[in-house]
């Protein structure tokens, strides 16, 4: 049971000190790897891969693996389920608490001209960041990376049914308001395999 | 109760087909929060990406709990983010245990080149709603610029830039470079 124990603080201390967002969590779990020993450096860009192939927050994702690796490897099928939610719980706890204090803050200061005034400062970045973001997105989905690694021309590397396909998308989503997110998503990945992009 | 279980619901639906982190789930958090119940407006999620990515912990989750939190109290904030890290258990959990290699099967990587794509258009739809309410004169247009641009281009924490635009926000309404321009254009 002590191992659960550690998992738990270990993954406690994961989520009290990443800040920003799943893949901050990155350099603190090669840490744990090292300290532990319970996995990889191997294993860390399995469960990368993984985690971005799946659905959800990548940092839960990456919980929920290593905590299964954990759990399983010390006794089984059942303590790895149990390891995968005790990570993932642990994880975060930390993020749970904060939030909730700092949403208690902000209702109280709401009305104040302060508050006000940074979060003009504040949306403006939130919305910069999710360009970024965006961009990054964009970058991996319209462009093959072996191309550009065996040194293809920009063109050769552009990838065109991607982009044809997300025009398609984008024309959906802003034409028919009321057809869920969800509903598109599955249609991508459904075109993805048939035309085998 | 009811709405504590609609609470695990709506998140456990988005955990389950949000493909690429915390800004992914943007365009259904829209929809599901901002259209269909009205518990948040596109304001107050921007507000809460900004700060979820100045606080400890995964972006998704701190959205969640502050969305449960403000819909009902302390236990609507560990419903919602039970909700959100629920598929991820049952999914990667399972792959975890029964299928090594998952991500180099073929027919996964070609799903994936699709919903990759469909991500960028749902993402770009999802920015343009929020950037209308967000920037909202020239300064707040030139903070997003420099932010996007040094986020997309070096490895700086984005912790940097929401607490520099925090401070730059003050000084800009403290100083009165806005109430300048304000009554410039009038």
């Amino acid at each position: 049971m002590m191992i659960f124990l550690e998992l738990y603080i270990r993954f406690f201390l994961v989520g009290l000190f990443s800040v920003g967002g799943g893949l901050a969590t990155l350099p603190f779990l090669t840490e744990m790897g090292e300290a532990t020993g319970w996995f990889t450096p191997m294993d860390i860009s399995n469960m990368v891969a993984i985690s971005e192939s799946t659905p959800g927050p990548i940092g839960i994702n990456m919980a929920t693996y290593i905590g299964f690796q954990v759990g399983s490897g010390f006794g089984g099928f059942g303590y790895g389920v149990l390891g995968s939610i005790i990570a993932s719980i642990g994880e975060v706890t930390p993020a749970v608490v904060v939030i909730m204090i700092v949403s208690k803050m902000l209702m109280k200061f709401r009305d104040s001209k302060y508050v006000e005034y940074t979060f003009y400062g504040l949306r403006a970045a939130s919305v910069g960041l999710i360009l970024a973001a965006w961009l990054g997105v964009l970058k991996i989905a319209f462009f093959s990376s072996e191309a550009l690694e065996e040194g293809s021309s920009f063109f050769m590397a552009i990838d065109y049914k991607s982009i044809i396909l997300s025009a398609v998308i984008f024309f959906l989503v802003t034409k028919f308001k009321k057809i869920h997110p969800i509903a598109l998503i599955v249609l991508a990945a459904v075109v993805g395999i048939i035309f085998k992009m | 109760m009811k709405t504590l279980l609609q609470l695990f619901l709506i998140f456990a639906r988005i955990g389950g087909f949000t493909f690429g982190g915390g800004y992914a789930m943007l365009p259904m958090l829209q929809k599901e929060l901002v259209d269909n119940k009205k518990w948040t407006t596109n304001e107050e999620l921007i507000d809460y990406y900004a700060i979820g990515q100045c606080t400890p912990g995964i972006i998704a989750v701190n959205v969640a709990t502050f969305v449960g939190f403000k819909t009902k109290g302390v236990l609507g904030g560990i419903f919602a983010t039970l909700g959100m890290i629920t598929p991820s258990l049952i999914i990667v959990g399972s792959i975890a245990a029964f299928i090594s290699g998952f991500q180099d099967y073929q027919v996964v990587q070609w799903a994936f080149s699709g919903i990759r794509a469909a991500v960028v258009a749902l993402i770009l739809n999802a920015m343009w709603k929020i950037a209308k309410k967000s920037l909202v004169d020239i300064f707040a247009v030139i903070i997003f610029l420099i932010v996007a641009a040094l986020s997309f281009l070096t490895d700086i924490s984005p912790v940097i830039f929401v607490l520099a635009a925090g401070v730059c926000g003050l000084i800009i309404n403290l100083s009165g470079l806005r109430k300048a321009k304000e009554e410039k254009q009038k």
